[in-house]
């Protein structure tokens, strides 16, 4: 965690904080890494953004996403869309969240950095590593539970190996 | 050695192929035929190469809103051929190949830039914006020892250039001399639909994808030649309207069969639950959005079209879907592999609210895209099949090689294709 945040926020408030926001970590793979793809809108507040953006256009500030919600309904129909629509292999996803620090508190708004590896395992393939990245994330405190506000995920992983199915 | 001398590097045609070499390869004079090893092949893979990406063919390779300032640079491709792309201090733009003279290192390293010169970092061989080796270090060597010889010409060093030309903002590049102007090259349907896109108005660069796919290039050149798999795969398309058999559509050619637009009128509304969708197992009518302000479409361009599907022989696909406007460069790496570099932008004097009706509309297409994902995968399950089962060969029947282009259930395109491609690989 940040000084700025340290000398604002006390140290066993910022390791609770923490602790919080690893478990939502916890539960926002499992979701899903089960596969639950329409569970995962409610990670988000009703005006909740979610980015996944290449490094290369996030430093270049070249705004165009991978994938682009603006609000619940544009997450709903991302999930629709995954779970009803699109034609892909049949696949496992998994995500190794870690490393995550709490960068700002400001009343019920958190902000949050971690890192994020997902894999991906076909039929007959050998499980590859489909990206990984960086989130930074805004949480607001709704009814004592922590929702995203904003996630953004920058992903180093510039070259996507030939799709990105499910979010990240 | 003046500092305005013009670099003369060019490169050599192709050396002879030896067509006895692939006299196992037999293809029935039926372009509508399509044997497994036109997508499998090590030695069709290497003779395009000379033939198509190093012959007479105009290929895209940047925006100039990739370049608007004197010493702006990109890495860009033809074919599997890595180029660098920079303009000079006078304004004028360069394609030259990524490749030290000297040791044949690839020296441009970084997506973009801004540069006086291109210092390869091995031994410091430096060139300027027009590609011309500008200095050495050491050439008379030290203390009167080592060095280049008396007679070493830096004028014969240089990069080998290609040629270049821009039309509306758009940069295209060629390795032969031969090739006709671009206006010739594209013909007037096709010309047209590029340049309701690229009508003069200045373009503003949203962002760049890139991804690989596993599966041969020229699956994803028939791809958009093919409206037959665009009106069943595709959700989108046909429950919304954005393409779907019933529309008013067509596909249209140019007169050498390499280039084609796959062309939609969407309804206002949406497509009515006719016949025509009874085959269509994506048809969804009763799919409901709840943000539907993806599908908005802003009327911008004089059109009787709202979506235009471009290919460009050999290497761009230029889209024109609704407010989604994006180029997608095909980068082959080999017979099984090929890298896509998508483009998507919209124009300069853009309102803030337009530019981000932009960015959320192209959720529908990209490596992460509603439909982009139909068809990267649809490609990889082509090769995944080419590749492991015993050899056949594929079909494109549908249609007629000459009917009314309104027809969308027809393979018209993708056999135009392959009689210019079975032209130009001298089959």
């Amino acid at each position: 965690m940040s000084a700025t945040v340290r000398s604002s926020v006390s140290f066993e408030r910022l390791v609770e904080l923490r602790l919080a926001v690893e478990a939502f970590h916890c539960d926002y793979a499992d979701v899903l890494d089960r596969g639950d793809i329409e569970a995962w809108p409610d990670f988000f507040t009703d005006d909740g953004v979610y980015r996944v953006i290449a490094r290369d256009n996030a430093e270049a500030n070249m705004p165009l996403c991978l994938m682009l919600c603006e609000g619940k309904g544009m997450l709903k129909d991302r999930a629709y869309a995954i779970a009803h629509t699109e034609m892909y292999a049949p696949r496992y996803v998994q995500h190794q969240i870690s490393l995550t620090r709490i960068t700002g508190v400001d009343g019920a708004q958190i902000k949050a950095e971690a890192n994020y590896a997902v894999f991906e395992t076909l039929i007959d393939e050998p499980t590859r590593i489909l990206q990984v990245g960086r989130y930074r994330d805004t949480f607001r405190l709704v009814n004592d539970r922590l929702l995203l506000a904003d996630r953004l995920c920058v992903f180093d992983t510039v070259v996507v190996p030939n799709c990105v199915v499910f979010p990240v | 050695m003046t500092a305005g001398q013009k670099n003369e590097c060019a490169f050599e045609a192709p050396p002879p192929f030896d067509m006895a070499s692939i006299d196992d390869l037999r293809w029935p004079n039926d372009p509508g035929e399509l044997p497994d090893w036109l997508f499998t092949d090590e030695r069709i893979y290497a003779l395009e190469r000379d033939r198509i990406f190093r012959g007479p063919t105009w290929n895209y390779v940047a925006l100039e809103a990739e370049l608007p300032k004197g010493g702006d640079y990109v890495r860009s491709y033809v074919g599997s051929f890595p180029v660098v792309v920079a303009r000079d201090m006078r304004g004028e733009v360069h394609v030259f190949e990524n490749r030290c003279a000297h040791r044949g290192v690839e020296f441009c390293k970084t997506y973009r830039g801004n540069t006086r010169s291109f210092v390869c970092p091995y031994h410091q061989w430096t060139y300027d914006l027009t590609g011309r080796l500008a200095g050495v270090p050491f050439r008379r060597g030290v203390g009167g020892k080592g060095g280049y010889p008396e007679d070493f010409d830096l004028n014969e060093h240089s990069l080998r250039k290609l040629n270049a030309v821009c039309r509306n903002g758009v940069v295209f590049a060629s390795f032969s001399d031969k090739v006709e102007p671009l206006a010739d090259y594209l013909g007037p349907e096709l010309l047209a639909e590029f340049d309701t896109i690229f009508n003069g108005r200045k373009l503003r660069v949203l962002g760049i994808h890139r991804n690989v796919l596993e599966g041969n290039w020229k699956l994803y050149q028939e791809n958009l030649k093919d409206p037959y798999h665009a009106t069943l795969l595709h959700t989108y398309l046909t429950t919304f309207g954005l393409f779907v058999a019933g529309n008013r559509t067509g596909i249209i050619t140019d007169a050498k069969g390499r280039h084609s637009a796959l062309l939609n009128a969407k309804p206002a509304d949406r497509p009515a639950n006719d016949e025509s969708k009874a085959d269509i197992r994506s048809f969804k009518p009763g799919m409901k959005l709840a943000d539907p302000r993806v599908l908005d479409f802003v009327t911008e361009f004089d059109s009787p079209w709202s979506s235009s599907a471009i290919t460009i022989w050999p290497n761009l696909i230029l889209i024109r879907q609704m407010n989604i406007l994006s180029l997608r460069m095909l980068v082959p790496q080999g017979p099984g592999r090929f890298m896509i570099v998508w483009t998507a932008f919209g124009y300069e004097d853009d309102s803030a609210e337009m530019t981000q009706h932009r960015l959320r509309q192209n959720n529908i297409f990209g490596p992460g895209g509603f439909l982009g994902i139909d068809d990267n995968e649809a490609l990889k399950f082509v090769q995944d099949g080419l590749r492991q089962s015993v050899p056949r060969s594929g079909i494109a029947a549908l249609g007629q090689d000459e009917e009314s282009m309104d027809t969308v259930i027809t393979d018209r395109a993708i056999r135009h294709m392959y009689r210019h491609y079975r032209d130009l690989m001298g089959f």
